[in-house]
């Protein structure tokens, strides 16, 4: 056994705030946690938990306006808040590092790679100049980016996200720190990226023995990493325990509901979302944190706060923990074949292509030179009625773009798309008659974003009301009643600002916004990419409901192939703005045939620990490929010289199902 | 935390929340005070001025305050403090007009040139960085002279050439707000370019609109008075602290009285929408986002 002190030792720890009525709130309520050299752990929970504060705290700060109120928290023995000032920074970078969650912004843009790496090593070591120079190029080595001389010189904004990432890790782990503190390490990356970055650094911690303690809100990331897991819940850790235990058999009715609400690719089974919304701060209520919108709650977790006590090898606060049963995962679903009937289509795209720099003055002159870039190349599919169509692909694929040109916010360059009864959808939306406005409706991304923050929700849905149907005022109001019930909201909601809601309830009444206007058609453009798990699944089944009840199709646009996968009926998969499979979700999802939906498949994290790698996961990094042939090519481990050569052609499989790729044609044939 | 409990309190109430912020605040209450108090002047002088304001009295000429002439006597004889009374009625008459036709026109303009293609924005905005160039006092100083004094062409003037840079502002405000996601929302769904400026554009950059005016209309209060320093804008005999500022200035160091009333009135009303213009600021910049954020 390891003689050796804990690394962090938290006891007891609560940080917090007054509030203006002068009570004590804690962001961070009593949490006692130690880590050993070595072992990896995981925060869990929902945004406002307390994960980020705790993470901030192992390393000796608190944010601006939150102190430390009791407790203790030690880094080998020597408690952070009560050491100088200078001590605990001489500590931070050298002895506990951090990599922030967005690389791009942390990093400097006017120093060069190699000169922000060297700054870690002249603050913390003695080394002289030449010296340091080996180690920063071995460090660029070491995280596995190239020519390690010729990227020291490049600027921060020349890497792709991936790589700043990659820069992050190595200014924290230049100096061998023994306390590696992650915060959301990959947020924003693509998956297959994601999936390096985490090799990378459980490959580093292992080598030189580091502990790290990663949050993250994706299980999935903290099953890849971690041995063991806390689950956080309104500033306690709720549970803990080794992470094949608590992530595979979870004992508190949180930690259960957390990992229920949580897409599952190969099961496809539909997320179950979490009811209700953790307490505000400084309105805590008196028994169990939980007790609200717990399942199983008895009359002593209302008045009772639960210890977090020991069981079976991990600790759980819950009375009742024993009393529940085995947890069942989400259960599988069995594949839904596509029943063959045609449902006729709704929407037909047909070999549009859409070019990202609109058309300069020069160009409108023929002397522009140079064709600008495709975003979206020879892209056709039709949506059918009232299907769910998901539109898979990693960042820079074009799916959004795509979404954009059918909503008429960006010019084709060539191709046409139709409505069932003929009309033509080609045009921008200055030149689209109001009718065929109202059946394709966008619901976007961040609803912080499109929601105006200065109109009332009543105001924000008269608007599609007035323009599409004319109805005002209070002609409108039943129309708002019943919309608000569609989303589940009160009525009372209808005089609210946006800020005044939640972001799931936020992304209600966008998509209420939508289907305001009685569309055929809703484009969604990652409509839970900005929410928490445990929403994104109360999003993702009103979503697939309310399509479902109104017959309404809906192509839905996300990086994220297990959340496509939970509500869609067909998979269509992009790279670089051509399709290169498309088919039954099932089959996309458990069988895909190309090799870059294989990538994507084998990188999607599943929250349980202990899975392998399958090998089409381990893609070459983009180096970019050339002009001609798949476009694919240069990361495809898989490729021959006929891929440099000719775009292969989209070949029909199965009944519905499609495959771009020169070697299935080749399997095939 | 964002999260917030229900229930909330409804939003409208009988003032704006906004109003009643900046009302809350020391410097917007104090500032709206003193306002307040030159608006009540200037709309009930001539009621309560002891003497007329033309009235010359060879005897109180350059008297010191008394009884009779509580701040004392002109050059001519006449009653500084009737004077000081009804100094500011022009002076607040054109410099609110003229600030209300500078924000209408370039908090328009401004939004609109945020929408407008690249060309139409460069070309403006060149020219608006060079009409702000020339010295302004000698931009209206060309009019005036071409085009005599008086409201009717003074308000116009000062309006135009103190919206110039309303629209810098409100233009780099509304690009910041162009980009959003919503105005986005609104063109998909077919609204009208006016619908989109007035009802989505509007309401996001009326706080920088609201400080901007405050502003505006002080740097315009102290322009007018300078005008009128130095012969463009009011007309004698008309009461105007501008001009008793002037026309006393040569005998300040024997009778200090006719120049002391006049510019403590107008630094007065000068600080007082100075303050407003602060507490709009404090009370509509972030501390309000931040309020409904919790």
């Amino acid at each position: 056994m390891d003689a050796r002190p804990d690394v962090i030792a938290a006891e007891e720890l609560q940080i917090g705030f007054v509030t203006r009525a002068g009570e004590p709130a804690a962001i961070v309520d009593r949490v006692s946690l130690a880590l050993r050299h070595g072992v990896s752990l995981g925060l869990a929970g929902e945004s406002g938990c307390g994960k980020s504060t705790l993470l901030l705290a192992l390393m000796g700060h608190a944010k601006a306006g939150l102190a430390v109120t009791h407790g203790t928290c030690c880094f080998e023995g020597r408690s952070l808040f009560e050491m100088p000032q200078a001590e605990r920074d001489a500590l931070r970078g050298k002895r506990i590092a951090m990599v922030p969650q967005n690389a791009g912004q942390a990093l400097t843009p006017t120093l060069r790679i190699g000169a922000q790496i060297d700054e870690v090593l002249r603050f913390h070591t003695s080394l002289g100049p030449a010296e340091r120079r080996e180690r920063v190029l071995d460090l660029i080595d070491r995280v596995q980016l190239p020519s390690p001389a010729e990227l020291a010189r490049r600027y921060p904004h020349e890497l792709s996200g991936g790589q700043q990432q990659r820069v992050a890790v190595a200014m924290a782990v230049a100096v061998d720190p023994v306390l590696l503190l992650l915060d959301e390490p990959t947020t924003g990356l693509d998956v297959t990226t994601q999936l390096h970055i985490l090799e990378l650094l459980r490959g580093l911690a292992d080598q030189s023995g580091t502990a790290m303690v990663c949050v993250s809100h994706d299980i999935g990331v903290i099953a890849r990493l971690c041995d063991e897991v806390a689950v956080m819940y309104a500033g306690r850790i709720v549970e803990t325990g080794r992470a094949d235990d608590v992530l595979v058999r979870p004992r508190h009715p949180y930690a259960r509901g957390l990992l229920a609400s949580i897409p599952r690719l190969k099961t496809g089974a539909v997320p179950e979302p979490i009811p209700g919304r953790p307490p505000t701060m400084g309105r805590m209520p008196q028994g169990c944190r939980f007790a609200l919108r717990c399942d199983h709650v008895q009359d002593r977790c209302r008045v009772e706060m639960p210890p977090l006590r020991p069981l079976a090898g991990g600790a759980v606060a819950c009375h009742f923990a024993e009393q529940l049963g085995i947890w069942q995962r989400p259960h599988d679903v069995a594949a839904t074949a596509l029943d063959g009937a045609d449902h006729g289509a709704v929407l037909r795209v047909e070999d549009i292509a859409i070019t990202y720099a609109r058309p300069g003055l020069l160009d409108r002159f023929g002397l522009g030179g140079k064709s600008p870039a495709r975003a979206v190349d020879g892209v056709s599919f039709t949506l059918e009625h009232g299907e769910v169509l998901g539109l898979v692909g990693e960042s820079g694929s074009g799916k959004s773009t795509i979404l954009r040109g059918i909503a008429g916010l960006w010019p084709l360059a060539r191709g046409r798309i139709v409505l069932a009864d003929g009309s033509d959808l080609a045009g921008p939306v200055d030149d689209r008659p109001r009718d065929v406005l109202r059946r394709v409706q966008l619901v976007f991304q961040n609803p912080d974003a499109s929601l105006n923050p200065r109109r009332t929700v009543r105001e924000i849905l008269t608007r599609p009301l007035a323009i599409y149907h004319g109805l005002t005022g209070q002609a409108a109001a039943p129309r708002l009643a019943s919309l608000m019930a569609d989303v589940r909201l009160g009525e009372d909601y209808l005089d609210h600002l946006p800020s005044q809601l939640s972001g799931g309830e936020k992304q209600r009444i966008a998509i209420a916004r939508a289907f305001a206007a009685d569309p055929e058609i809703i484009l969604c453009d990652e409509v839970t990419s900005a929410l928490d798990v445990s929403v994104q699944a109360s999003i993702l089944n009103l979503l697939a409901d309310l399509c479902a009840s109104r017959g309404v199709a809906c192509i839905l646009v996300s990086h994220d192939l297990a959340v496509v996968r939970a509500v869609a009926r067909r998979i269509a998969v992009l790279y670089r703005g051509r399709l290169c499979e498309i088919g039954p979700a099932a089959q996309v999802a458990l069988a895909p045939r190309h090799p870059y939906t294989r990538a994507l498949v084998g990188a999607v994290l599943e929250p349980e620990p202990g899975q392998a790698i399958e090998s089409d996961a381990a893609l070459i990094e983009d180096a970019g490929g050339g002009p001609g042939g798949c476009s694919f090519r240069s990361r495809c481990p898989r490729s021959i010289p006929l891929c440099a050569q000719t775009v292969p052609d989209l070949l029909a499989l199965d009944p519905g199902h499609a495959v771009r790729c020169h070697r299935v044609r080749e399997a095939v044939a | 935390m964002t999260a917030s409990a229900a229930p909330l309190p409804p939003r409208r109430r009988l003032l704006p929340a906004w109003f009643r912020d900046v009302f809350s605040r020391p410097s917007g209450a104090i500032g709206l005070a003193i306002i307040a108090v030159h608006l009540a002047i200037a709309l009930l002088a001539p009621l309560i001025v002891p003497y007329d304001f033309a009235a010359q009295d060879s005897k109180a000429m350059f008297a010191d305050p008394s009884a009779a002439h509580w701040l004392g006597g002109d050059h001519l004889g006449r009653d500084v403090l009737t004077r000081t009374l009804m100094g500011g009625r022009e002076a607040i008459l054109v410099s609110t007009m003229a600030t209300g036709l500078a924000v209408l026109w370039g908090g328009l303009f401004g939004i609109f040139l945020a929408f407008a293609g690249r060309f139409v924005d460069e070309a403006s905005m060149r020219m608006v960085d060079a009409l702000l160039a020339i010295p302004w006092i000698l931009f209206v100083m060309l009019f005036v002279a071409g085009l005599g004094t008086g409201m009717g062409v003074l308000i116009p003037i000062l309006g135009i050439s103190y919206g110039l840079s309303i629209v810098r502002v409100v233009r780099a405000a509304a690009l910041d707000v162009v980009t959003r996601d919503f105005i986005l929302a609104a063109r998909a769904r077919g609204e009208r370019r006016s619908v989109v400026i007035v009802h989505e554009m509007l309401p996001n950059v009326f706080d920088t609109l609201a400080v901007q005016a405050a502003m505006t209309w002080s740097w315009m209060l102290l322009g007018f008075s300078s005008l009128s320093f130095l012969g463009f804008g009011a007309t004698p005999p008309t009461p105007d602290w501008g001009l008793m500022i002037s026309d006393a200035r040569s005998a300040m160091m024997v009778s200090p009285w006719p120049v002391l009333a006049p510019m403590v009135a107008l630094s007065s009303l000068i600080i007082g929408i100075n303050l407003l213009s602060d507490g709009l600021a404090k009370a509509l910049g972030v501390d309000r986002m931040k309020k409904a954020a919790v």
